[in-house]
């Protein structure tokens, strides 16, 4: 080999990680991704604030934040903590719940359009809930359980039909879209052999919604949160290993099968709360993902930042929904959805001309 | 985490002697399809063993063996004597490495975050970068020349650059044990060797025990200290390169006939192909510059 060049000076500030240490506690300190973070959440908190300020009965912005601590007069502490904060929440919840879950099947198909709402995880729990919804059988669950169960039903169903000798990328990407449909197939069907009334509701909450939300639906889903969001966290050790393939991530002592069926029903069970709270608020699970990964100058989408993007796409997409055409409230999945078609596209063009689709 | 192992008497010089890596009746399969049967090898430790065979004989599954990548059929993978199915995952890692043929890193993921990764058997979630862990991530970028590189995309390296990235990070993890997956593959002849020097000096600086599965016999006979030819998912011949490589043992493993005569640069065996086209007759005194009195 040539002659050991010496060493350079370590640590320049920038994109470049540097070492922070208090042994025998140390980490890595990512300049741009916590700068990313920070800003993303910030974001994410103006926009949720702003989203209190907005119905019938006006608050001002000063007075969200005070009434947010309880502290203001009587009826807007009502007004905001009552009425408003759930809608809020759950979009906060949701934008958290899909964006991380995105990055986590993003990270471990190695492929950014193996998304949960790409490969049927969303729509499989959407023909749950609306079976249980036009059908009339609930079985004394929840909704959160009926969409969990469909979810995982569906991933279970795509792993299965993915399976040839362990599930690759783009297998997975290829057999979940065709499941994809084999469940929006089967939840029109439902929609248009129930009633009038019902075909309203299922259809209202299909688009992704968050209007009429309630504590309930929040309950739900900081619950599941709280308990999949520390674990997803949690691997992301071995999903950075993960993501150099099966036998080197092996080789570096991660227990793969686990780690994988941790991330994978993790990543299915954030996706089932977020769509049984909300609907399936479409493209935030495939787009932020990549968002967050760009704007943090990532190899692979930083989970953590990906969730916060999500919040920020949700609540900012809510607003829009609710503000754009005066008089109108519009479902958020269908600006998500319109925000997201040419994010799709352009992946869908970027992995053809890199030839990096799986 | 005892590595004194009082069963290993047949290290001779090597100082300090690594742990030791041992396949005993071994059968494996793929598909349910037998690929390696009834296979016993000792590696030697603190050495270079090239494993050689035509496509398909069972070297690279044999090597994912050696790594616990592949369960065994039958028959048991030692490492100082304890089966590698019962040493916990973190210390097996520890141990041993593995470069799995053609590696892909994720787009955009640079040299500095690939080679530090080598080093998540050492970490803990407590304990994600260590002064260790920077040192030994340092060393690495310098034993492979890539200190320069460090913040580039390893997408964008040229294939030798890319390789040797993908060894800094074995090298990273410290392992005492390396095992490579046809380290040279895709590679120009000046790479090649850049990479197999590479490898000779982690052997020779560090006492690594290298395994490696190699496609050129004459590369293997210059740079291990021990080869094993395998043909059909058994070891057909183990030993020194001058022992192993014979023009009846390349007949039998590679059905090639061919001549042989000593390297001229490092004396090993030089193999010399005939084909259909170079039949017999032809002397080995006809090539030039390579003859007996070397």
């Amino acid at each position: 080999m040539p002659s050991p060049v010496v060493a350079p000076p370590r640590a320049a500030l920038g994109n470049r990680p540097f070492r922070l240490a208090v042994p025998p506690v140390s980490g890595v300190l990512r300049p741009r991704l916590l700068l990313t973070g920070v800003g993303v959440a910030l974001g994410a908190f103006l926009l949720f604030c702003w989203g209190l300020t907005i119905g019938d009965y006006p608050v001002a912005f000063t007075d969200v934040i005070r009434a947010l601590w309880g502290s203001g007069d009587a009826g807007t502490v009502i007004v905001v903590q009552d009425l408003r904060l759930p809608r809020a929440l759950v979009g906060l919840l949701v934008g958290v719940a899909f964006g991380v879950s995105g990055a986590v099947f993003q990270t471990m198909t190695r492929n950014p359009l193996a998304s949960p709402d790409m490969i049927g995880l969303t729509e499989g729990a959407g023909t749950a809930v609306v079976a249980a919804v036009v059908l009339g059988w609930t079985g004394g669950l929840g909704l959160s359980t009926l969409g969990l169960l469909g979810a995982l039903a569906t991933a279970l169903l795509v792993y299965a039909l993915a399976w040839k000798g362990g599930a690759t990328g783009y297998r997975i990407i290829l057999v979940g879209i065709g499941v994809s449909w084999i469940c929006s197939s089967a939840t029109n069907f439902l929609v248009a052999r129930g009633n009038r009334f019902e075909a309203e509701a299922a259809l209202g909450w299909l688009v992704g919604n968050l209007n009429g939300r309630t504590w309930n639906q929040v309950d739900s889903l900081a619950i599941a949160l709280a308990v999949l969001l520390p674990i997803t966290l949690g691997m992301g050790r071995w999903m950075r290993t993960l993501m150099l393939g099966d036998d080197v991530a092996a080789g570096l002592g991660t227990p793969v099968q686990p780690v994988r069926l941790a991330l994978l029903l993790a990543g299915v069970g954030l996706v089932a709360f977020g769509t049984a709270a909300a609907g399936p608020v479409a493209f935030v699970a495939l787009a932020c993902p990549q968002i967050a990964q760009r704007l943090a100058g990532t190899s692979s989408p930083p989970p953590l930042v990906s969730g916060l993007t999500g919040a920020l796409v949700v609540l900012g997409s809510d607003l829009l929904a609710r503000e754009a055409i005066p008089g109108t409230e519009l479902p958020v999945g269908i600006v998500t959805g319109a925000l997201g078609a040419p994010v799709l596209l352009w992946l869908l063009i970027r992995a053809n001309r890199a030839g990096s689709g799986g | 985490m005892s590595t004194t192992d009082p069963r290993t008497p047949r290290t001779s010089e090597a100082p300090a002697p690594g742990p030791e890596l041992r396949a005993r009746d071994l059968h494996l399969a793929y598909d349910g399809r037998p690929v390696v049967e009834n296979l016993n090898l000792t590696v030697p430790t603190g050495r270079i063993t090239a494993i050689v065979g035509a496509n398909a004989c069972g070297k690279s599954t044999l090597l994912r063996a050696l790594a616990r990548l592949l369960a065994p059929r039958q028959g048991v993978v030692e490492l100082d004597g304890v089966a590698l199915r019962s040493v916990p995952t973190r210390e097996l890692a520890r141990k041993l490495g593995i470069l799995p043929q053609t590696p892909v890193a994720p787009e955009g993921l640079t040299v500095l975050d690939l080679v530090g990764r080598g080093r998540s058997p050492h970490q803990t979630w407590w304990r994600q970068w260590s002064a260790a862990d920077e040192e030994a991530v340092h060393a690495a970028l310098e034993a492979t020349s890539l200190t320069d590189l460090a913040e580039r995309p390893v997408d964008e390296l040229s294939g030798g650059q890319r390789q040797r990235a993908w060894i800094a990070m074995a090298v990273a993890q410290g392992t005492p044990i390396l095992l490579l997956d046809e380290p040279t593959t895709y590679l120009d002849l000046a790479h090649q060797i850049d990479v197999l020097d590479l490898i000779t000096d982690l052997n020779r600086r560090e006492g690594r025990t290298i395994v490696m599965v190699l496609h050129d016999l004459n590369q293997a006979c210059r740079y291990a200290d021990h080869v094993i030819a395998m043909k059909a998912g058994r070891i057909v011949a183990e030993g020194a390169p001058a022992d192993v490589v014979t023009e009846a043992t390349v007949e039998d493993v590679f059905d090639l006939r061919c001549r042989i005569t000593p390297d001229p640069v490092s004396g090993t065996p030089l193999v010399i192909p005939l084909g259909r086209h170079h039949h017999d007759g032809t002397s080995p005194a006809g090539q030039p510059g390579v003859s007996e009195k070397v």
